[in-house]
């Protein structure tokens, strides 16, 4: 470790670390809900997650909480995600493979437009 | 980078350990390592999050769910509900009025919401022995600031704007200390580091050092640049091991990034520190006895003048402060005085950690604005009474401090209003008092504690406060005469005035407060051999109400010394010349049959 001796080198190892401090902190934007039921899982929901993750890695987005869930009910379009942004109507998507995730990462998360032919419904339950 | 989904903050705080967080934490590892969730899942231990008497706590992150009272089972459970299915926990999760579940008391709660954290900023939210997430915290910000863009002269005067007064008891202004030390003459000074916490119930000292070991180190770094130090000290006691590992931790990490050693931060400022370890005397709490132990002399104090700014350790300046004010250090640095003036009074600005303790919902360590009255603190904060009893007063200041009745709980909590009722805020316990406590046995608890600490250097210290003990002790045994109060009263002023040090002159005041708001207590044990409370033990008895027992036999079997006589459903007695007031007898009364009276029945 060479020795910190400017305010460059102290942001640097700020804004590397405070990726995983902020996670902990409340008062996110929003999370996407990825369901890891069994039927979820098997559908291929560990690799939408792995997807979600660096797409949002990516783009840089740090206010999105990701967060599993277990099965939402919705087996036959599985696997399904849900994007719930603070003051928004929560979206749920399905078929979402790790490309439709990118997809919904880039439409929904970053310009705010729904992806509609993922949509599988809106609103509360 | 692997992902992470969920962060766990798991509270190793000392109360959280000694409740069971390591096999909390044992059974989560061994569990997300079942479920092959370990790289998803982040386990965090932190510092003290304060709620003690819910420990062990954990939070996990993103939701922010607030999970208390755990056990090994309990952490299973929240693997494979929450972790793996994402549904919450209800049965630990954190109970309100009416048996209310919230999940998130960290934000609905007076308890949590209600605080405005500075010197404990970081406790609960940062691994204490990681330094970059100390780093993210704004971390070693200050310390940049103070040596590249400031004199030691510009760090002393935001320091004395910030009106930032000593938080280990006396309440002197921090930036006048270092002016001193910075203006009194010699190329060789120290900065100490007071972590010789001792009053019994106040911890907040030893919980800042657990969990953010590393602001204490940026401060007192600061700290020597503004008096022109080379060399630091901490001085912590044995007892505090936790603190002392993760210190020691801090300091090497501290080293290795620049922080602390030759040239810090590429300046030509030089630095270091090192610990040491005390035994657990509550008189090297104060500044000179501190000195002569560092020194390796016997912890005792030495007359002031002069003062450790003109002569200190090994003769040196030296400036010494206590743990929780160097812990508001850096954020007054990086944010100036008059943030920090936003909160308190004018004279007391900013905030103090107490140790909430004693008949009080919520106990443990809350940091509030200076000048929040007793009433939010005891009502809103410590949620009031457990058991509905009424609280009749709060003791503060430890064995240096006094009562405060309940009359006077709209008092403003800050140094000059609290010293106007013969308390003090001292370190920051507050132990609430209430109907079942007795103001002479409270007295005598916390004087035997001085009785105990003294060094023995003058003698109406030593000899003094022995026979103040005494006569307190022959009081709550119902053989006190009126006399006695008025020598206590008498002997209590003297040893105030003639001791050298603060704790022969502080010792008497719990003795002199609860004489002053409470003398009929006293007269009652003197004169009618009665103890209102019915707490000391020669001037109650134990009595069966023959209306309510019903002859379950159940006293007669718990009593030690089989005193208690009846049939089975028959009304039961106590022989009162047998009973030894153990107390067993009440507690196992299903019925309410059995109850105290005062005086004593011969």
């Amino acid at each position: 470790m060479p020795k910190i001796k400017s305010l460059e080198d102290l942001m640097k190892i700020k804004e590397n670390t405070l990726k995983n401090v902020k996670m902990r902190e409340l008062g996110k934007r929003g999370k996407i809900i990825v369901a890891m039921g069994t039927c979820g899982i098997a559908a291929g929901a560990k690799e939408t997650l792995n997807a979600i993750v660096e797409a949002l890695n990516e783009s840089n987005i740090d206010d999105i909480a990701v967060v599993q869930s277990g099965c939402m009910g919705l087996c036959e379009v599985e696997p399904t995600v849900k994007v719930e942004i603070e003051g928004e109507t929560p979206v749920v998507y399905g078929h979402v493979n790790p490309e439709n995730a990118k997809k919904i990462v880039k439409k929904h998360i970053l310009a705010g437009e729904l992806v509609g032919e993922l949509i599988v419904k809106q609103g509360k339950e | 980078m692997h992902l992470t989904t969920n962060t766990i903050l798991i509270c190793a705080g000392g109360a959280c350990i000694s409740s069971g967080e390591e096999s909390v934490k044992e059974a989560l590892e061994r569990k997300i390592k079942e479920y092959n969730l370990q790289d998803a899942i982040e386990i965090v231990e932190t510092g003290c999050m304060g709620a003690c008497s819910l420990g062990p706590i954990m939070v996990i992150y993103p939701e922010g769910i607030y999970y208390q009272k755990l056990t090994p089972e309990a952490a299973e459970k929240i693997v494979e509900e929450h972790l793996l299915k994402g549904r919450v926990v209800e049965e630990y999760l954190y109970q309100g009025d009416k048996d209310k579940l919230i999940p998130q008391p960290q934000k609905e709660i007076p308890f949590f919401s209600r605080q405005v954290k500075i010197a404990t900023r970081n406790l609960g939210v940062i691994d204490p022995l990681n330094i970059e997430e100390y780093i993210a915290r704004d971390g070693y910000f200050a310390l940049h600031k103070a040596l590249k863009e400031m004199t030691p002269e510009e760090v002393i005067k935001v320091i004395k704007d910030s009106g930032l007064r000593g938080r280990g008891g006396a309440g002197f202004p921090t930036g006048l200390k270092w002016e001193f030390a910075r203006k009194s003459p010699g190329d060789e000074k120290y900065m100490i580091c007071n972590a010789d916490e001792g009053d019994p119930g106040a911890f907040m000292d030893r919980s800042i050092l657990e969990g953010d070991p590393h602001t204490i180190i940026e401060a007192m770094t600061i700290a020597a640049y503004a008096i022109g130090a080379n060399k630091g000290f901490v001085y912590v006691r044995a007892e505090y091991p936790i603190a002392i590992e993760r210190l020691s931790a801090a300091l090497n990490q501290a080293r290795e990034y620049g922080f602390l050693g030759e040239n810090i931060l590429g300046t030509d400022f030089s630095f270091d520190i090192e610990i040491r370890i005390g035994a657990g005397a509550f008189v090297c709490g104060e500044e000179t006895a501190l000195i002569n132990s560092i020194e390796g002399e016997r912890g005792q104090p030495r007359v002031k003048p002069p003062y450790p700014a003109q002569k200190g350790l090994w003769n040196k300046p030296s400036n010494i402060n206590n743990v929780e004010t160097l812990a508001c250090v850096p954020p007054i640095i990086i944010n100036g005085p008059e943030w920090f003036r936003q909160w308190g009074t004018e004279k007391s600005p900013g905030t103090k950690v107490f140790a909430l303790a004693g008949k009080v919902k919520n106990t443990g360590l809350v940091e509030v604005p200076m000048g929040i009255t007793l009433r939010e603190l005891i009502y809103e904060i410590g949620g009031g009474s457990p058991t509905g009893k009424k609280i009749k007063a709060v003791q503060t200041g430890g064995p240096s401090g006094g009562v405060i009745p309940e009359e006077y709980f709209d008092t403003p909590v800050d140094y000059e209003s609290l010293n106007n009722l013969g308390a003090i805020v001292g370190s920051g316990g507050m132990i609430v008092l209430d109907e079942d406590d007795c103001m002479v046995d409270v007295a005598k608890f916390f004087l035997e504690f001085s009785v105990d600490e003294s060094c023995g250097k003058c003698t109406p210290c030593r000899e003094g406060n022995k026979i103040m003990y005494e006569i307190l002790d022959k009081i709550t045994r119902g053989e006190g005469t009126e006399e006695d109060i008025e020598l206590l009263e008498k002997l209590g002023n003297t040893i105030k005035d003639s001791s050298l040090c603060g704790l022969g002159q502080t010792a008497p005041n719990p003795v002199l407060s609860t004489l002053r708001y409470y003398k009929e207590e006293y007269l009652a044990h003197v004169r009618d051999k009665k103890c209102p409370a019915k707490k000391c033990r020669d001037l109650i008895s134990y009595v069966i109400d023959p209306e309510k027992c019903v002859g379950c036999t159940a006293c007669a079997r718990v009593c030690p010394v089989n005193c208690i006589n009846g049939e089975v459903r028959k009304v039961h007695e106590i022989d009162q010349s047998q009973c030894i007031k153990c107390g067993s007898c009440i507690e196992v009364c299903r019925f309410g049959a059995i109850s105290k009276v005062s005086p004593a029945i011969e």
